[in-house]
């Protein structure tokens, strides 16, 4: 009650002081809930039990082979596929989606064709089609086409090294799936936005870039960072074309000194101090592209949210 | 003609259909240059398709559109028969054409200031400086000294549609459209808006606007159009449509509105 609020004002506002009807604050016992609780945390910490006085989880050798370099250079081969995938696949992705989105019945179908066939086929296969592209083509070649002169040509396999071969199959599967996600940003906003921005005499490009792109990545970033995090994941599948990745390597590792257990918790300790990393990051990314919209989510929960992947997220909720 | 004689907006015969709904049906709407009219008319009548396509911001189906003499988004080509310009010829027509939307339409992502700079940093290449000089001045004419670097979520609609007119206005355009200005607006911030407006009119600006505000066209329109069915069915001072209506669809409509 402030100063001005003296008691003599509020009686001549409200002759008559309504009565207090007190509510109960504490929730009724729930036996459901208790046992389903109690059931949780025993099974929780004998799971943690089990694990941690385990004779085949050598703690000692996971220590010692957190940072054996071998790890550190898998990690850094990892984080270098990531960043360059990601790259590569955005730009790919907001190139198809402007794309599809075309008046050229053409550049629609290509776009088309082009998701159709990298979102159909397991990221995996294509891993292999690209490390074997040698078999299809032996050798890579930049010229006229139908035998004029050529301006270079190379050996497949000397082009398509085990990383070459992992970027070009993660970057261009991205790709697919970013065009996706840039399409759905690019439709949520607001038709009335371009016309403001046509009739200001915009040009198309600046249309597309300073009002409709701006506006759309508080819907494309959310998705996008569960891409990145997701590619963080999906780098470990170049494991299958000798890729020097993170899995490559502690497998390569506990080939030698059959360690698989404890090789295997040592990587992914490693993953997810990345996939946790790269959730703070996508908190300040789009604290930045959310701008003039709403109040910014808080960082605790948008991690949690990351990690355990609750559905309500960044954009929509706050 | 000389100059000044050409009227700054034309419609002859325009015609527009969306699918099997004939919109406009032959209209034609001649505007002097520093004349203020508003066009009045039941919903659907085709009034807010009229007025998108004196910028172009819909096709015609036939007729002809000329903005200060000039085709707007069509050139005459063979036989008489019109094509469309490019989207650089027409983006530099609308250049001189402000428009201002029924739901404001305001770039989310950038302040009221940015809003207001964004037209002539992007389109006209003025340098940051001249342009953040030449947006205050207008913020402050439209009554907004102050809020320049409020987001448009922070702003009231009122205050938005103030900071919309204000960022037509930064292209120095000859003529201005408005798409019922105020019908988005809680009634008390409708005052604030038309208050914008009025100063507009008599400071000589061109002035279309598709509107509801019977008052305002009675005391700031130098010509009062009536709309329906696709056609202007009477046109005259603002006394002589608002007060002594001859064509019995107008007196219907105004008894409506009254």
């Amino acid at each position: 009650m402030t100063s001005a609020h003296t008691a003599e004002q509020r009686d001549s506002a409200l002759p008559e002081e309504p009565p207090v009807l007190p509510l109960d604050p504490h929730r009724p016992l729930a036996v459901g809930r208790i046992l389903g609780t109690l059931s949780a945390i025993l099974v929780a910490g004998w799971l943690a039990y089990a694990v941690i006085v385990n004779p085949n989880i050598h703690w000692d050798v996971i220590v010692d082979h957190q940072f054996d370099d071998r790890v550190l250079h898998g990690l850094w081969v990892t984080i270098e596929l990531t960043v360059l995938s990601m790259a590569i696949g955005v730009p790919i992705g907001v190139g198809v989606a402007v794309m599809q989105m075309s008046a050229n019945p053409l550049l629609r179908s290509l776009a088309g064709a082009y998701t159709w066939f990298f979102r159909g086929t397991p990221v995996l296969v294509q891993l292999l089609f690209w490390f074997n592209l040698g078999l299809l083509f032996p050798r890579l070649e930049l010229g006229v086409p139908f035998g004029g002169p050529k301006l270079f040509s190379v050996e497949a396999s000397a082009v398509i090294t085990p990383f070459v071969a992992g970027l070009l199959g993660l970057a261009i599967n991205e790709g697919a799936y970013m065009a996706q996600i840039v399409r759905a940003g690019i439709m949520s906003v607001d038709h009335g936005q371009r016309e403001a921005a046509e009739s200001l005499g915009m040009s198309r490009r600046k249309v597309l870039t300073r009002i409709i792109l701006p506006q759309a990545m508080r819907i494309i970033i959310p998705p996008t960072g569960n891409q990145f995090i997701s590619m963080l994941k999906t780098t470990s599948l170049v494991s299958v074309i000798a890729g020097a990745d993170l899995l490559t390597t502690v497998s390569r590792i506990y080939l030698g000194n059959f360690e698989v257990i404890s090789m295997l918790v040592v990587a992914s300790i490693w993953y997810l101090l990345l996939t946790t990393i790269a959730s703070v990051g996508q908190h300040y990314i789009e604290r930045h592209y959310s701008r003039g919209v709403h109040s910014p989510q808080r960082l605790s929960r948008r991690v949690r949210h990351n990690l355990t992947g609750n559905p309500a997220m960044g954009a929509h909720d706050a | 003609m000389p100059d000044h004689l050409v009227p700054m907006v034309e419609a002859r015969s325009v015609r527009k259909a969306f699918g099997p709904v004939d919109v406009l049906r032959g209209v034609n709407l001649s505007v002097g240059r520093g004349e203020v009219v508003c066009i009045i008319g039941p919903s659907g009548s085709g009034k807010t398709t009229l007025l998108r396509c004196l910028n172009r911001l819909e096709s015609i189906d036939s007729g002809r559109v000329l903005v200060d003499g000039q085709l707007v988004g069509y050139r005459e080509g063979s036989k008489g028969r019109l094509v469309e310009s490019t989207y650089d010829e027409l983006r530099r027509q609308r250049q001189a054409i402000g428009m201002v939307f029924q739901r404001f339409h305001l770039f989310p992502h950038r302040t009221a200031i940015e809003n207001v700079m964004e037209g002539p940093k992007v389109v006209l290449g003025t340098p940051d400086k001249e342009a953040r000089a030449r947006g205050s001045e207008l913020l402050a004419k439209v009554g907004l000294s102050g809020r320049e670097n409020a987001y448009p979520s922070q702003l009231s609609g009122g205050q938005q549609q103030r900071v919309a007119i204000a960022r037509a206005l930064a292209m120095d355009p000859k003529l201005m459209l408005f798409d019922e200005p105020t019908s988005a607006l809680d009634p008390e911030l409708v005052g604030e808006v038309l208050g914008v407006m009025r100063d507009l009119a008599l400071s000589g600006m061109t002035m279309v606007v598709v509107t509801h505000e019977m008052d305002f066209a009675r005391e700031v329109a130098d010509r009062v159009v009536f709309m329906d069915g696709g056609v202007i069915v009477e046109e005259g001072s603002p006394s002589d449509i608002l007060n002594d209506p001859q064509h019995p669809r107008t007196r219907s409509f105004l008894s409506r509105v009254a």
